[in-house]
């Protein structure tokens, strides 16, 4: 939180349409910053100052609308990708679907019939196994990674140029990827392991590898986005302390986990936050990898909706799924975001 | 005694810096090992877009390289009925085209946001950020049903338009992070020298937060070139993208590996090397604005 947008908080109430500036800026400043500056526009500003000609005044109803008129064609764009989003809620009370293109309305029977379907429950369990799984392992491996890149050694210095590029692979692309590789007989990463002992291990033909290995490409792409905001927050820590705890003699363990931890949690959250949400709606990484196989292992619930939406071609019952998810999404967003706003103003105290 | 205590200390001193060299030589290890795991992919598809075609089974590390994955993939080799090329063109039209939309609807949005507090606009500004966190398909399928009754299906203005999910949230609110940074007295000292509003946004605040427009333009476009899920389900053959392309050479009867691997790292380029032009503003840009760095 930057001050101006603080200042926004603090004058909004009185004034709907006005004004970024805070009042005492404005009294300091002429008419209020952000806000209107044709003459007397500004809260306070009770008359034009003089020598600004009255050719420039604008009528009221124009300095109020204005930021309206901004925003308008934002919204228009918003409304329509809400619309899809209406229309799919609508569908899911209708039984349509291609072989069906005159629905007729079905009530809940698509809810009733997903809740008591026992692939949808697996499919969930296989979505919060890989989410947790996913967010788990890249958090921990990110945070490691940044604190080893913070030492800023040659080594670390030369390796963060490259930090990046994982992340800015598409993730079905990387997902392709890590398919030849791991192509049991011919992948290379069986060749490799080969002197170990492990030349055939089944990545994506068991249940259980088909899931893991699905997790290990999600931590290919995306520690490196949890490793990047942790660096930054690592960067933008406080010095005192640490050279505090390093007079006193704290060992490592007791400066990270008293210390660098608890300031660095609130980086490291917006990134969990970020990961956790998006693994939740996994597709891309699943389709290219095992296409859910082998079996329903990996169907997480974005593929079991695209099966039955886009493949079966049962659009209603399809969305139904989505609609569900979203829900889920949105709720853990909401918990999530919460907590994150109380341990950014716990952070926002401590004494820097 | 003093000396042997002092004798003594400085051994201690001694095994502690040794200990402490150990340490770092052991960090520096693991994260070589990390950036083996990250980089080797990359590494293993380069090699594999260089296998001559009756190699690609039968040899790992030493073969005889080649260049004719590229060509065939870029067009000018054998036809192997992908026009990876159109894919590669679609990718690049409906990525600008998204991006160019967004500005033009989000800067405005974005500066409103910023600037003034009023009704409707943290509604606006949080209904964006739930199109960031909405699963895809929830839009897609009913836009898969409405594009076809449209005549939008599998065309450009169809993929634009359904990129603004990934694109306009991240404008809007990166560049509110960044009008918000802005202090509102430079475009009031503006507007007392007889600005109007308008030059004042246009001379004074836009010229300001240029950088910050040009990072998130490239990353918007990043992400947009990166989605898979829109194209996979709302074209099929005259507006795909690469994404999507890049698989087609996975099917049939016989797996071409490496023509998939030369897919693969040619629609990666654009990407990548946009990324490395922009790591200053990356932080800020991924956390969407939650992180400043």
């Amino acid at each position: 939180m930057d001050s101006s947008t603080e200042a926004d908080h603090g004058a909004a109430s009185s004034d709907d349409a006005a004004v970024a500036g805070a009042p005492e800026k404005a009294s300091a400043a002429g008419p209020g910053p952000g806000a209107e500056s044709e003459p007397g526009a500004g809260p306070g500003s009770g008359a034009p100052p003089p020598g600004l000609g009255a050719a420039r005044s604008v009528p009221r109803w124009r300095r109020t609308l204005r930021p309206y008129l901004l925003i308008v064609p934002a919204l228009l764009l918003t409304g329509g990708i809400l619309y899809p989003f209406g229309l799919g809620l609508y569908y899911t009370v209708f039984d349509f679907a291609a072989s069906k293109p005159q629905p007729d309305p079905v009530g809940l029977e698509n809810y009733r019939r997903i809740f008591t379907d026992s692939s949808f429950w697996d499919s969930a369990w296989v979505t919060v196994l890989y989410a947790v799984g996913a967010a788990a392992v890249e958090t921990v491996l990110g945070v490691a990674v940044a604190l080893l890149l913070h030492r800023s050694t040659l080594v670390g210095r030369v390796l963060e140029k490259v930090l990046i590029l994982p992340l800015m692979i598409a993730p079905v692309i990387a997902a392709i990827i890590w398919k030849l590789m791991l192509q049991p007989s011919v992948g290379v990463v069986n060749h490799l392991l080969r002197p170990f002992g492990l030349g055939g291990v089944q990545w994506t033909d068991t249940p259980t590898g088909a899931l893991l290995s699905s997790i290990a490409v999600d931590v290919w792409v995306y520690t490196p986005f949890v490793a990047i905001l942790a660096l930054a927050g690592l960067r933008s820590l406080p010095t005192s302390p640490f050279e505090a705890a390093a007079v006193d003699g704290g060992s490592w363990w007791f400066t990270f986990r008293k210390l660098t931890m608890p300031m660095l949690w609130p980086y490291v959250l917006v990134a969990v936050i970020f990961r956790f949400m998006d693994s939740l709606k996994v597709f891309d990484i699943i389709y290219a990898l095992t296409e859910g196989g082998p079996g329903d292992s990996t169907v997480v619930l974005q593929i079991r909706a695209y099966l039955e939406a886009i493949r079966f071609q049962r659009y209603s019952f399809g969305l139904s799924y989505m609609i569900v998810l979203w829900a889920v999404v949105y709720l853990a967003a909401m918990v999530l975001v919460r907590y994150l706003g109380r341990i950014q103003n716990r952070a926002a105290e401590v004494p820097k | 005694m003093t000396e042997v205590r002092k004798g003594r200390t400085a051994k201690r001193a001694a095994s502690r810096a040794v200990k402490r060299r150990a340490l770092a030589i052991a960090a520096d290890g693991a994260l070589i090992l990390y950036f083996l795991f990250a980089l080797f992919p990359v590494v293993w598809m380069v090699i594999l877009s260089l296998k001559p075609a009756n190699e690609l089974f039968s040899t790992y590390f030493s073969f005889t390289p080649t260049l004719d994955s590229y060509r065939t993939v870029l067009g000018a080799g054998e036809d192997e009925g992908v026009p990876f090329v159109r894919f590669f063109v679609n990718s690049l039209v409906v990525s600008l085209g998204a991006v160019g939309l967004s500005l033009v609807i989000g800067l405005p949005a974005a500066y409103a946001a910023a600037r003034w507090r009023f009704r409707g606009s943290e509604n606006l500004m949080f209904t964006l950020l739930s199109f960031r966190f909405a699963p895809e398909l929830t839009v897609i399928i009913p836009l898969f049903v409405l594009y076809q009754q449209l005549g939008l299906f599998d065309t450009y203005v169809g993929m634009i338009w359904v990129l603004q999910l990934v694109t306009l949230p991240l404008i809007v609110w990166i560049m509110r992070s960044y009008f918000a940074d802005l202090s509102p007295e430079l475009e009031q000292a503006a507007l007392l020298d007889g600005y109007t509003r308008k030059q004042a946004f246009f001379r004074v605040a836009l010229p300001l937060v240029k950088p910050g427009i040009a990072a998130v333009s490239l990353l918007a476009f990043i992400f947009a070139w990166n989605n898979f899920v829109f194209p996979l389900i709302l074209t099929s053959s005259e507006a795909q993208t690469v994404t999507v392309g890049a698989l087609s050479f996975l099917g049939g009867d016989r797996p071409k590996y490496n023509l998939t691997a030369a897919a693969a790292l040619v629609s990666v380029i654009p990407p990548l090397l946009l990324a490395l032009t922009i790591q200053r503003y990356l932080v800020r840009g991924l956390s969407f604005g939650a992180v400043k760095s």
